[in-house]
């Protein structure tokens, strides 16, 4: 994975796969730390499960024999001095919380998040996503839901809705001086 | 400065694309609209399958395509992402893999807009003997 960015649809993929309804991902930056949190109200995971899911070799998925998701994710982090955090019950959902050394070389740059962000949220079809940014004292959310709401009948799958959310969080990013290096 | 763009622009903008729409349900041909899904799993991810969800979006846009585009898991053809899944209106779905900026441009032109077939399908309709239940 080239960037952050790749990590973050990745896992919020998992979420999708794992039939939740509601998925919040929130990317917190302190001057030390970039911490992303992706939590959903899917289907979670026994203990047994949860053990396995760093290993490589580990899917629940038929189509192929390897899940690198979350290995690769946990690579990158402790390559900053990070961790990568599980929580999971069954029937409840599943939170991952990946924290990055914010200005270790090794850290993966953010990417494109504007645009992975909008494509989330117009891209899965019956999923609510929460997308929320912090950077010191700046904030910026916006969900699925508010979207739908504003549109009405229209698909909120067309692509010149997923092209209007993407400027627009591109915009108020740069408006809040959010900036992940 | 220019003025940061909010949800109430959102607003403005879906008066415009209900019309649209309103438009192409009175027609003649109900059909659904183009659907594509880019697999979006790690295979895909890794091989720039967002990068190409990216494009395509932007290009139908810019091209002003009746188009939905979404997200799926992985389809088993990890050697061959990023794949993509298009399905015209009335007809069946057809898996395109190694699917670049360059080939969804050729998808886009050719495939989506005139309905020639191009190099890159994934075969996925056939029945083997095993397969076939009816023996």
């Amino acid at each position: 994975m080239k960037d952050l960015s790749m990590h973050i649809m990745d896992i919020v993929q998992n979420s999708v796969r794992a039939k939740a309804e509601n998925v919040t991902l929130f990317i917190v930056m302190d001057e030390y730390w970039l911490t992303i949190t992706v939590q959903d109200d899917g289907t979670g995971m026994d203990e047994v499960t949860l053990q396995k899911v760093r290993d490589p070799f580990y899917t629940s998925r038929t189509t192929r024999k390897v899940g690198m998701g979350i290995p690769l994710i946990q690579q990158n982090a402790e390559l900053t001095g990070g961790h990568v955090e599980i929580e999971s019950t069954l029937g409840v959902g599943t939170t991952l919380t990946a924290q990055f050394g914010r200005k270790h070389i090794d850290r993966p740059p953010m990417g494109d998040i504007a645009s992975t962000a909008a494509m989330m949220m117009t891209g899965n079809d019956g999923v609510n996503l929460q997308f929320e940014v912090q950077c010191g004292d700046e904030q910026f959310a916006i969900s699925t839901n508010e979207v739908k709401e504003v549109l009405g009948d229209v698909d909120i799958r067309l692509p010149k809705v997923t092209s209007f959310l993407k400027e627009m969080i591109e915009e108020n990013l740069r408006e809040l001086n959010i900036e992940f290096d | 400065m220019s003025k940061v763009k909010s949800l109430a622009d959102l607003r403005k903008m879906r008066d415009e694309l209900q019309t649209k729409v309103s438009l192409r349900e009175k027609s003649d041909h109900p059909d659904k609209l183009v659907q594509v899904k880019v697999s979006m799993a790690t295979c895909g991810i890794a091989s720039g399958a967002k990068e190409v969800m990216n494009h395509m979006i932007e290009e139908m846009d810019r091209q002003a395509i009746d188009a939905i585009v979404t997200q799926t898991g992985c389809m088993g053809y990890c050697y061959a992402e990023p794949t993509i899944e298009v399905t015209l209106p009335n007809s069946a779905p057809v898996v395109f893999g190694h699917v670049d900026n360059k080939k969804a441009n050729e998808i886009i032109e050719k495939y989506i807009i005139r309905g020639e077939l191009v190099d890159g399908i994934i075969p996925v309709n056939y029945e083997t003997v095993k397969e076939n239940k009816n023996e």
